[in-house]
């Protein structure tokens, strides 16, 4: 498969009046067609942050990109024009954002909300561009589409809101479809409907979708790969089975520890202590290192490289280094690693 | 467990009026039992009522019918000021959102001691500043916090501080709404770890209300799950996971995504049809097993019954 996105040593920063916070520090990914990736970490980690680079939606002028590339079918469209990205924004590269309520035009009918790309990017004429609506309604599973199209966003429901921001991401057929938490705000049946749709979508349009969440149920059911990040930087980056079956990097195993299984009741979960580091001046090492009951010597005072685990697994933790000493992941963080659902019959007990 | 009563909900409504003639049936008729030591979780979509139900049980909202009776006491009948003052002590609530449920005006030292003065718990200002720093490392913060504000906290650490002042009054009963949604993962493991070790340690009872299941399943020993202001499921956590008999606990069931990517592609989602109910009576809440109860009507009943036997 071809690169459709390459990401290469991408820095982020914004100017704020206490100084510089570092939002994203030199990450490096690509993105093939008609893949997921996933990309999983707390809030401040840098994972809306990363997303917004690549549109160029970053609060300007405080946030910059520092260093790096972004290469999109082999342009580097960091130094595109403001009217270049506009029409890669609308046509090639779009977005679905959390929350639906903030990201449609309450004073605009969804119709036309929906049209405005169309009518822009594509060159249709109104009525074309209304027939193409009810479609994508339709495609987006929306009852009653030729009603729907005049009603405001405050007559939709949550679930249905958030299909109607999926209608308007795909109006254009775009490459890439950036999916910014966009279940977060969304009940659980609810999520499933809309993750189900997405996916069906992908594989009708061959689009390649780049999903930021900090649920792991969620990033299990969507991705064929997974970035952690942490503090600004990728720290595992492999396959859904790599990071869920045999994750390096204990800040993943914190992650996986920290969900509770279905099945057995343990005392305690395994939770990661302390809170994530300031990045306004990012510590000095690995920056997971305070939270680590793994950390090493070296991890205090360098930064470990990415190590390679296999061709598609890489981690940046010292742990891989061939003078470490082997650390296996905790028992509970083990159980996990074979699997959540693994021992539950609860599936045939339902059909 | 103990089959000490602590709270009995009885037939509770709420309705709020929307104009002259609308009227939302928040809460519908719902009755249930919590025991003294149990974590009992109240699951649902949102609106459908969870929420309410919490509020109205502590008294932020005046039932429309049906009684609450919490240590023998009916919550919702006209009481003294000092009467209300004992209730309020021994009932205490956490919210979902720390950040608006803390005042940010005032240091973290007087709101968590606002309870100690309203009941007027300390004995001098020494004795107040001790329990406050007693409180804060209880729930793993430190006693340097006492003078900042609200705003100086992550969102973790401000869980924290409502949490802190809740347990300011030694509640037995306390009531969690949505106490870990607006938080990050391990930061969610780490408030759960907490409140389990705080019930352990004080024997606490809590009323768990949340819509996130695998974390409900994790800290409840009993579920009820709702729908549409009704109570349509209600059983141990286990038996419930296990065996769940109502069409709409199947769904919200097959819809949790589980961080395991096999799993995962072949889990069959169960879509839930309020119109495939039997309509030749009104549905009513009754066991099906001991403990295990459901919305169903006589027919339903029966299926269910066989469903439960056939396993």
């Amino acid at each position: 498969m071809s690169k459709l996105l390459e990401v290469k040593d991408l820095s982020v920063a914004f100017k704020t009046y206490s100084g510089e916070v570092q939002a994203v520090r030199g990450i490096d990914f690509d993105l093939k067609k008609g893949e997921t990736l996933a990309i999983v970490g707390e809030s401040g980690s840098g994972k809306s942050v990363t997303t917004k680079a690549i549109t160029q939606l970053l609060p300007k002028p405080q946030g910059y990109i520092k260093t790096g590339e972004i290469l999109f079918e082999g342009e580097d469209i960091t130094k595109y024009t403001t009217k270049q990205m506009q029409k890669l924004r609308g046509k090639d590269i779009s977005t679905v954002f959390q929350d639906p309520m903030t990201s449609l035009n309450p004073t605009m009918k969804v119709g036309k909300q929906i049209a405005e790309g169309l009518i822009k990017h594509r060159k249709m004429s109104k009525s074309q561009a209304k027939d193409k609506t009810i479609e994508l309604l339709e495609l987006v599973g929306i009852p009653q589409p030729e009603t729907r199209l005049n009603q405001y966003p405050h007559q939709f429901s949550g679930g249905m809101r958030q299909r109607a921001v999926v209608a308007i991401a795909l109006a254009c057929n775009p490459k890439i479809l950036i999916a910014d938490e966009p279940t977060t705000a969304l009940d659980v049946t609810i999520q499933a409907q809309i993750l189900e749709l997405m996916k069906d979508i992908q594989r009708e349009m061959d689009s390649a979708i780049i999903f930021i969440t900090h649920d792991l149920g969620v990033v299990a059911n969507v991705a064929d790969r997974v970035a952690v990040m942490y503090a600004g930087k990728i720290v595992e980056i492999g396959t859904a089975d790599d990071i869920f079956y045999n994750p390096k990097h204990p800040y993943t195993w914190g992650l996986l520890g920290s969900m509770p299984t279905l099945d057995d009741d343990e005392e305690e979960l395994f939770a990661i202590p302390g809170s994530p580091p300031d990045m306004l001046n990012p510590p000095k090492g690995d920056a997971f290192a305070p939270r680590n009951r793994f950390a090493l010597e070296i991890d205090t005072q360098m930064e470990p490289p990415m190590f390679k685990v296999s061709d598609s697994h890489y981690a940046a933790t010292w742990l891989l280094h061939e003078h470490a000493p082997k650390i296996e992941p905790p028992e509970s963080v083990q159980r996990r690693m074979q699997g959540f659902a693994s021992m539950d019959d609860r599936k045939d007990g339902e059909e | 467990m103990e089959n000490e009563k602590v709270l009995e909900v009885k037939n509770l409504q709420k309705h709020f009026k929307l104009g002259r003639k609308s009227v939302v049936k928040a809460v519908n008729d719902i009755s249930f039992d919590i025991y003294k030591g149990e974590t009992f979780g109240l699951v649902g979509e949102s609106g459908c009522g969870k929420s309410t139900t919490g509020r109205t049980i502590i008294r932020l909202h005046d039932a429309t019918g049906g009684d609450v009776i919490f240590n023998n006491e009916n919550v919702h009948e006209k009481k003294s000021k000092k009467e209300l003052l004992k209730l309020n002590r021994k009932m205490q609530m956490i919210f979902q959102d720390p950040s608006s449920s803390l005042n940010p005006k005032m240091t973290v030292m007087d709101i968590v001691a606002e309870g100690i003065d309203i009941h007027k718990l300390a004995k001098n200002e020494e004795d107040r500043k001790q329990r406050v720093q007693e409180l804060l490392e209880t729930v793993g913060l430190n006693k340097e916090h006492a003078t900042r504000f609200p705003h100086e906290f992550s969102g973790g650490q401000r869980q924290r501080i409502g949490i802190a002042r809740a347990l300011a009054v030694e509640p037995d009963f306390i009531i969690a709404d949505e106490p870990i949604s607006a938080l990050d993962v391990s930061i969610q493991a780490q408030v759960v770890n907490l409140l389990r070790r705080l019930q352990r340690d004080q024997n606490l009872t809590y009323l768990f209300i949340a819509h996130d299941l695998s974390m409900v399943k994790y800290i409840s020993d009993r579920i009820g799950v709702m729908y549409f202001g009704n109570m349509v499921e209600l059983a141990e956590s286990d038996e419930l996971y296990r065996n769940p008999l109502h069409p709409y606990t199947k769904s919200l069931l097959s819809a949790i995504p589980l961080p395991d990517p096999d799993y995962e592609r072949y889990r069959k989602r169960v879509s839930y049809d309020p119109t495939g109910h039997d309509t030749t009576e009104e549905p009513e809440f009754r066991e099906v097993t001991p403990g295990h109860w459901v919305r169903c009507t006589t027919k339903e009943f029966e299926q269910y019954k066989k469903e439960l036997a056939s396993k």
